[in-house]
C-alpha cells in the first residue's frame, strides 16, 4: 500500500510537469514537459559521450570517496586512539571543518586547471571531515570497562586497534560514509559544473550554454538518480554494520 | 583548565606558524607568503566590497535561508503529521533530496534571470530538503503520552502546534538546519560564481582570472573565515533553542 | 458523577481480534475516591484511556456530568504513568503547570496564583523555575499532579501514577493524593495494579477479572477517613480488606489460565 502511494507520488509529480508546460501555466521553455526529458534520456543513454560522462562522474565520485574514506579512518583511529593527540586537535578540526570546501575552488583551479585532480581535491576535502568526525566519534564511544579489560590482557596496539577500537567505531564509520557519499557526490557534480572538469556536471553546463534544456533536465536527473543509489545503499550497508552492534550511534552532523 | 585551553591553542598556533615561516621567503606565484595574503586582506575586503560584495552575499543567504527554514518546517510539519500524505510525497523527497543542489543553479538561471532573486532562489531551493526532511522525521516522533497530555488538557491550536510539534521536533529540525546552512552556503558562493557582478563568489573567481594571487587567497580565507563565524554563531542559537535536549542526554548519560 | 455503562474494546491487531474489555459497568458518585485494581494486562489503561475520551469504546457508553463522552471532557483531567513523557522537557516546572490554562484562556494574575497554589500544595514551590528532568522521578509526577490541580478539574483520572517511583517516594505520594482529594473534593478515579495501595487510598475499590475484562467486584473500603501510613497499615481492618482484594484478584487470574 504505502508502496503503491509513493509511486503514485512520483507519477503525479512527472504528470503535473508533463501538464504544467502543455497547458502554458509555464514557459515549455524553461520547463519541458517530462515526456520531453524522458524522450531526452533515452536518446542519451544510446550516446557514446553520455556514457563517457558518467563513467567520468562516477570515477572521480568513487576515487574521492575512497581516498577520503582511507584518510579519515586512519586519522580518526590513530589520533582517536592517541588522547594527548585527540585533545590537541580537538580545536583545529571544529576550525577547520566549517571551511566551506567551495572556498577551495579558486585555489584548485589556478594550480590545476579544469582537470579531475582539482575536483578531486574539493571531493576528497569535503568527504573527509565526515568520516574523520564519525570515526573520532567511533574511537570515543570505546567502553571504558572493554578499554581496561583490553589493558590488563596487554593487548598490544595492533590487537586493541582490531579487537577493541575497530568493532567499536565501525558503524560510526559506515554512517561517516554515507554522509561522505552524500557529500562527495554534490561536490563531484559542483566541481564539473563550475571548475568544467569532465563529467555530468559539465555535460550540464556545455547543455545550459548550447540552450539544450531537455538535455539539462535529462542529465539532473541522472544525478539524482546517481545521489538516490548512494543513498539506498549506504543505508543498507548501515543496517548491516548496525546488525551485530547494540550500541545506538548517533549521527554527528557536520558541515560540507 | 588552563592545559584545556594551552592544548586547544597549540595546534592552531603552530600551523599558522608553520604556514608564516615556510611561506616566508616564497617566491612561488601561486603560493605567496602568508604576509602578503593578510596585509592585502583589509584593504581588499574592508573597503567598499564589504558594502558592494560581502554583504549581499550575506543578506541573500540569510534571506533564502530564513525562507527555507519556514517553509521547510511548515511543510515538514504538514507531511509529518498526516500519515497519508506522508506516503505519497516520501519517495518524491527523497529523489529531489538526492539530487546535488548546485545543479539547480543552471536551472534556476533558466527561469530567474542572474539577478538576486535567482541566488535566492538556488539557496531556498538547496537547503529546503534537509530541513523538511527532519522536520518530517521530527513530526513523527512526537511522544504518545504528550500527545495525549494535550487532548485531555485541551491545548490546543497555536499552543499545540509550538508546544507539541514544533518543540518536539526541534532536535530533528536543527539537525536538518545545520546541513542546510552548510549547503547554503555552498550554494552562495557557486550562484556568485556562476553568473553574477558582484558577491564574494564573483570577485574571487574574477581575482583568480585577473591572477591576483594574493587577492584571491585572501578571499579563500574570507571565505573560511565565514564558514567557520557561521558554524560558531549556529551552535549558539543551537545552545539556547536545544537547551533542554542536550540536559536530558546529560542526565541520561549520568545514570 | 461519572458512569462507564457495558463497556468494551475489542482491537484489531492484524487480522486477529483482541477483546481487550469484555463489558464493564460502574459508577462513580461526585466526590467519590474510587481505586480500580486488577491483574496485570487486564486492560486498565485501555479502560481509563476511554474514560478519558481519549481512545473510542468500540460498545457501550461513558457519562461523565451528564454528558456522554465523545472526546476528552470539560473539567477532566489526567495524571498519566508515565511522567517522564507527559512533562514537556522544554518547559520549566512553573510553565508545564500553567500551559492547559493559557490553552484556556485564563488571565494572566489569575494563572500565576493557581500555578503557585499548585505548586505549593504539591510541595514544589521552590523547584518552579527547573526543567522537569532535572528533577527526580518523584518529583516529576509531583509536577504532573500539580498540573492536574492547578487545571481545576471536577473530575481527576490517574493511571498507576506511582508504579515507576520508590516505596518511600510512593507513601508519600499516596498522602498527598489524598490530602489533595479531600481539599478539593474532586471526583477521583485511580487505576493501579497494586492492592495495598487501592485499599489504602479508596472509598471503594473496583476489581477488574482478566481480559475479556468484567468487573469481578464492586468492595466499599470502610475505613476511617483519615488515613496514616502507619496506623491505617496495621488496622485489622485493613488487613482484612486486603485479603478479600488479594483473594478476587487470585481468583481472577486463575480463570484466565
Amino acid at each position: 500500500m504505502k508502496v503503491l502511494l509513493g509511486l503514485a507520488g512520483l507519477v503525479g509529480f512527472g504528470v503535473l510537469l508533463e501538464i504544467a508546460p502543455r497547458a502554458g501555466l509555464v514557459s515549455a521553455r524553461y520547463a519541458p514537459p517530462t515526456s520531453d526529458i524522458l524522450a531526452t534520456l533515452g536518446e542519451q543513454l544510446r550516446r557514446d559521450e553520455f556514457w563517457v560522462a558518467v563513467l567520468d562522474t562516477l570515477r572521480t565520485w568513487l576515487l574521492g570517496l575512497v581516498i577520503a574514506i582511507a584518510l579519515g579512518v586512519v586519522l580518526g583511529v590513530f589520533i582517536g586512539s592517541v588522547p594527548v593527540l585527540r585533545a590537541a586537535t580537538a580545536s583545529t578540526i571544529e576550525f577547520l571543518r566549517p571551511i566551506p570546501s567551495v572556498a577551495l575552488i579558486p585555489l584548485v583551479v589556478v594550480l590545476y586547471g579544469s582537470t579531475i585532480e582539482a575536483t578531486l581535491i574539493l571531493v576528497v576535502y569535503a568527504a573527509f571531515w565526515q568520516v574523520l568526525i564519525q570515526t573520532l566519534a567511533g574511537v570515543a564511544d570505546i567502553d571504558p570497562v572493554a578499554a581496561d579489560t583490553a589493558r590488563s590482557y596487554h593487548l598490544n596496539r595492533w590487537a586493541r586497534i582490531r579487537w577493541l577500537i575497530w568493532p567499536t567505531a565501525l558503524p560510526y564509520v559506515v554512517t561517516g560514509i554515507r554522509l561522505a557519499a552524500t557529500v562527495a557526490l554534490i561536490l563531484t557534480i559542483t566541481g564539473e559544473l563550475v571548475i568544467g572538469s569532465p563529467g555530468l556536471g559539465q555535460e550540464i553546463a556545455g547543455a545550459r550554454t548550447s540552450g539544450a534544456v531537455p538535455m539539462m533536465y535529462a542529465l539532473i536527473v541522472v544525478t539524482g538518480l546517481f545521489g538516490v543509489a548512494a543513498n539506498v545503499l549506504t543505508r543498507a550497508a548501515e543496517r548491516r554494520a548496525l546488525a551485530w552492534h547494540p550500541s545506538v550511534r548517533l549521527e554527528v552532523q557536520v558541515p560540507a | 583548565m588552563i592545559k584545556r585551553i594551552l592544548l586547544a591553542v597549540t595546534m592552531p598556533v603552530v600551523l599558522l606558524a608553520v604556514w608564516w615561516f615556510a611561506s616566508a621567503g616564497s617566491t612561488d606565484f601561486y603560493f605567496p607568503p602568508l604576509r602578503r595574503i593578510l596585509e592585502t586582506f583589509p584593504e581588499t575586503w574592508f573597503g567598499p566590497r564589504m558594502v558592494d560584495d560581502v554583504l549581499p552575499s550575506l543578506a541573500r543567504l540569510a534571506i533564502g535561508y530564513a525562507a527555507a527554514l519556514c517553509v521547510g518546517i511548515a511543510l515538514g510539519m504538514l507531511i509529518g503529521a498526516n500519515r497519508t500524505l506522508r506516503a505519497v510525497v516520501e519517495p518524491l523527497l527523497e529523489f529531489l533530496r538526492a539530487v546535488p543542489p548546485p545543479v539547480l543553479v543552471p536551472i534556476l538561471m533558466l527561469m530567474a534571470g542572474i539577478g538576486d532573486l535567482m541566488k535566492v532562489l538556488v539557496i531556498v531551493s538547496g537547503c529546503l530538503w534537509p530541513i523538511l526532511l527532519n522536520t518530517v522525521e521530527g513530526v513523527r516522533a512526537v511522544d504518545e503520552v504528550l500527545t495525549d497530555t494535550c487532548r485531555s488538557y485541551r491545548i490546543r491550536g497555536r499552543l499545540r502546534v509550538w508546544h507539541l510539534m514544533v518543540r518536539s521536533a526541534s532536535p530533528q529540525i536543527v539537525a536538518g538546519a545545520r546541513q542546510a546552512l552548510s549547503i547554503g552556503i555552498i550554494l552562495m558562493v557557486i550562484s556568485e560564481m556562476f553568473a553574477a557582478s558582484s558577491g564574494i563568489g564573483f570577485t574571487v573567481i574574477q581575482f583568480k582570472d585577473g591572477f591576483r594571487i594574493p587577492q584571491m587567497w585572501s578571499g579563500v580565507l574570507l571565505l573560511g573565515l565565514l564558514g567557520v563565524l557561521l558554524a560558531l554563531l549556529f551552535r549558539l542559537v543551537e545552545r539556547r533553542v536545544l537547551g533542554w535536549y542536550h540536559g536530558i542526554r546529560a542526565v541520561q548519560k549520568e545514570r | 458523577m461519572l458512569t462507564v455503562k457495558g463497556l468494551s474494546k475489542t482491537y484489531d491487531a492484524k487480522g486477529r481480534r483482541v477483546e481487550a474489555i469484555g463489558d464493564v459497568s460502574f459508577d462513580v458518585a461526585d466526590g467519590e475516591f474510587v481505586c480500580v485494581v486488577g491483574p496485570s494486562g487486564c486492560g486498565k489503561t485501555t479502560l481509563l484511556r476511554c474514560i478519558a475520551g481519549l481512545l473510542p469504546p468500540t460498545s457501550g457508553e461513558i457519562v461523565v456530568e451528564g454528558r456522554k463522552v465523545d472526546g476528552p471532557p470539560d473539567g477532566l483531567a489526567v495524571v498519566f504513568q508515565e511522567y517522564g513523557r507527559s512533562l514537556f522537557p522544554w518547559l520549566r516546572v512553573r510553565d508545564n503547570v500553567d500551559l492547559p490554562l493559557r490553552a484556556a484562556g485564563m488571565g494572566k494574575a489569575k494563572r500565576r496564583e493557581l500555578v503557585t497554589e499548585a505548586l505549593d500544595a504539591v510541595g514544589l514551590a521552590d523547584a518552579h523555575a527547573a526543567y522537569p528532568w532535572q528533577l527526580s522521578g518523584g518529583m516529576q509526577q509531583r509536577v504532573a499532579i500539580a498540573r492536574a490541580i492547578a487545571y481545576q478539574p471536577r473530575v481527576l483520572l490517574m493511571d498507576e501514577p506511582f508504579a515507576a517511583v520508590d516505596a518511600q517516594t510512593r507513601a508519600d505520594l499516596e498522602d498527598l493524593i489524598r490530602s489533595v482529594w479531600q481539599r478539593l473534593g474532586v471526583t477521583l478515579l485511580f487505576v493501579t495494579h497494586d492492592i495495598d495501595e487501592s485499599v489504602y487510598l479508596g472509598q471503594r475499590v473496583v476489581m477488574l477479572s482478566s481480559s475479556p475484562t468484567t468487573v469481578a467486584e464492586d468492595l466499599a473500603i470502610d475505613l476511617p477517613a483519615a488515613r496514616d501510613q502507619l496506623a491505617t497499615r496495621s488496622d485489622p481492618r485493613f488487613t482484612e480488606l486486603r485479603g478479600q482484594v488479594y483473594a478476587q484478584i487470585q481468583k481472577a487470574k486463575q480463570e484466565r489460565t
